[in-house]
């Protein structure tokens, strides 16, 4: 905390609070911070150190184990910067992020209420609960057969099972997180005449948002992976097909090795970008954790 | 704090309440490996005075502050306010709880309207207008849009102050309220209390482990015994008032001081005796340091 906050009860009530310098844009601030130059350098010092190591046998004729089978990055670059203008590439990436989002928000959906009821009814908690937790640690990838099963077509199979990889975390987070609130708060909001309806909407709900986006952010990551695997196993029918996934799965079955990299670092990227966005309509939502 | 039109902000005598515990028992556990918190517990708090309860660690203090609240009921025994039982929470009476227990997600503002606007049972303009007047009471007139976290323990803890007196309750319960502050912070709260019962007068109860802010608040001082835990003594406290942090070095003071440290003292080596050091080493261990 800083010292302007340690201000003294005086007797003239709150002292004059010391004005904090002008707020500079997040891009200055990046720019002047060393952390940010340091993850930089780290980064720059990776890519060097994977085209050294990958070109090795090409300049000494000694192959650096593992990583001297990788494409260098200069060639990954130069895939990349084909196949940026295929439109098949943006396609898997359009498919793939619908994927993702259809299973993550049916989760969502579906999951916060629920781990909301398992929190706060006893009776909901006594009979789902079990079930619940027979069924959570089925690995999403275990549902594809039982998936292909149920579902009528290729795409709402990947689409359920992606939906599995992100609802069970989302779920276990909010109830977590909703049963980790301060009792005093539910206490002294009762003491003041709160309803049980004025408990849940300005106690309970406001309270479990930092467990729901830490489930969101969790969650993402699980659909992102579930996704993927879904679509290197459905192929490329007819229907249901297509997609990041399958981008790798055909690239390596074509033994482009470069484009397999340029479609794992696409996911990186998609995943980074979707955590993003979830963290950035966190600290919407939660404006009193943005302060520290 | 001066220059208030009197008799604005104090408590009007039908707003202090008397709270009368008679004969209350409370434990917890099975019948085979029953704790007795509080047995025979009989006290009662009077009207517009501060009541300090003190005790030795674990011996039940939360326990008494949650029945009292409404949080738990009493096996049995009865517990009053002004005549009428107590049978849950309400907002006759105001906990300010140990450490913090603002809202975090509501800034200062928000954490003192709560109650009344919850209710809905004054106008609008009526409680913004209070809160505004206690912002500025317990100095925090430039704090109200700050969340809890922007605020030290001591601002904290003042606006907890606020948010209960809005409230306007028959009593102040209040537990440990100061515990945790650094010890300049600490004896700063002590004064700014002391000057804010003095202003309102309301009936305050008033939980602590620390003997010195006991006798400096306190109109009685209620000494509790060892689990399970009954009243050992009360000592009135004569100190004038309006009271000064320069009394306590008094030879009244230190008379005072000397008989409850003896008694807590008798009362600590009972439970040093029962449990063993392990226990109070456990609880050393678990709970933040004073």
């Amino acid at each position: 905390m800083s010292e302007a906050l340690q201000n003294p009860i005086g007797s003239d009530g709150a002292a004059a609070v010391t004005k904090a310098p002008r707020k500079r844009s997040k891009i200055e601030k990046a720019l002047s911070s060393p952390s940010f130059w340091r993850g930089v350098a780290a980064l720059v010092g990776f890519v060097v150190f994977w085209e050294v190591c990958s070109q090795m046998k090409g300049w000494t004729g000694i192959e650096v184990p593992w990583i001297g089978k990788v494409p260098p990055p200069s060639e990954v670059v130069a895939a990349w910067s084909e196949v940026i203008w295929l439109p098949g590439y943006w396609e898997s990436w359009y498919l793939s992020t619908g994927r993702v989002f259809a299973g993550f928000l049916a989760a969502m959906v579906l999951g916060i209420p629920f781990g909301l009821s398992l929190a706060v009814n006893k009776y909901f908690h006594d009979i789902f609960f079990p079930p619940f937790e027979v069924l959570r640690p089925i690995p999403p990838l275990a549902w594809v057969p039982a998936s292909i099963i149920f579902w009528p077509t290729t795409e709402l199979s990947i689409a359920f099972v992606t939906f599995l990889g992100a609802f069970f975390t989302i779920v276990i987070n909010v109830l977590g997180g909703a049963r980790s609130i301060d009792i005093r708060y539910l206490r002294a909001a009762q003491s003041m005449g709160a309803s049980q309806w004025h408990l849940f909407s300005r106690i309970v709900l406001p309270g479990t948002l930092p467990s729901i986006f830490t489930g969101a952010a969790v969650g993402m990551g699980i659909t992102w992976e579930v996704v993927l695997a879904g679509e290197m196993i459905s192929g490329g029918g007819q229907q249901g097909g297509g997609g990041l996934g399958f981008y790798i799965w055909s690239s390596y079955m074509g033994g482009t090795v470069a484009q397999v990299i340029v479609g794992m670092i696409s996911i990186g990227i998609a995943g980074y970008l979707s955590s993003s966005l979830i963290r950035y309509i966190g600290s919407i939502a939660m404006p009193w954790r943005r302060l520290f | 704090m001066s220059g208030q039109d009197d008799g604005r902000g104090a408590a009007r005598s039908d707003e202090r309440a008397t709270v009368e515990l008679t004969d209350v028992y409370r434990g917890f556990g099975e019948a085979w490996e029953r704790e007795e918190i509080l047995s025979d517990f009989s006290l009662t708090v009077n009207p517009g005075e501060l009541t300090v309860v003190v005790g030795p660690s674990g011996c039940g203090k939360s326990t008494l502050v949650n029945l009292i609240a409404g949080f738990d009921k009493p096996d049995s025994g009865s517990i009053s306010i002004d005549g009428r039982p107590i049978t849950g929470p309400g907002h006759d009476r105001m906990v300010v709880f140990q450490e913090t227990a603002l809202i975090p997600w509501q800034t200062t503002y928000q954490n003192i309207v709560f109650g009344p606007k919850l209710r809905g049972d004054r106008r609008n303009d009526d409680i913004e207008a209070e809160a505004n007047e206690l912002l500025v009471k317990v100095g925090l007139a430039e704090f109200k849009e700050k969340f809890p976290i922007q605020l030290s323990g001591g601002m904290q803890r003042r606006a907890e102050l606020a948010r209960a007196m809005i409230n306007h309750p028959l009593v102040m319960i209040m537990d440990e309220p100061f515990r945790g502050l650094d010890a300049m912070s600490r004896e700063l709260m002590q004064e700014f209390f002391v000057r804010l019962f003095e202003e309102y007068r309301r009936t305050n109860l008033f939980v602590t482990s620390e003997i010195e802010e006991a006798i400096f608040l306190a109109d009685r001082l209620v000494v509790l015994s060892n689990r399970p835990t009954t009243v050992r003594r009360i000592i009135d406290i004569e100190l004038p008032r309006p009271r000064n942090l320069g009394m306590l070095s008094g030879a009244e003071a230190y008379e005072y001081k000397r008989e409850a440290m003896e008694l807590l003292h008798e009362e600590a080596m009972k439970s040093f005796k029962r449990d063993g050091a392990q226990d109070d080493f456990i609880r050393a261990m678990s709970g933040p340091a004073e």
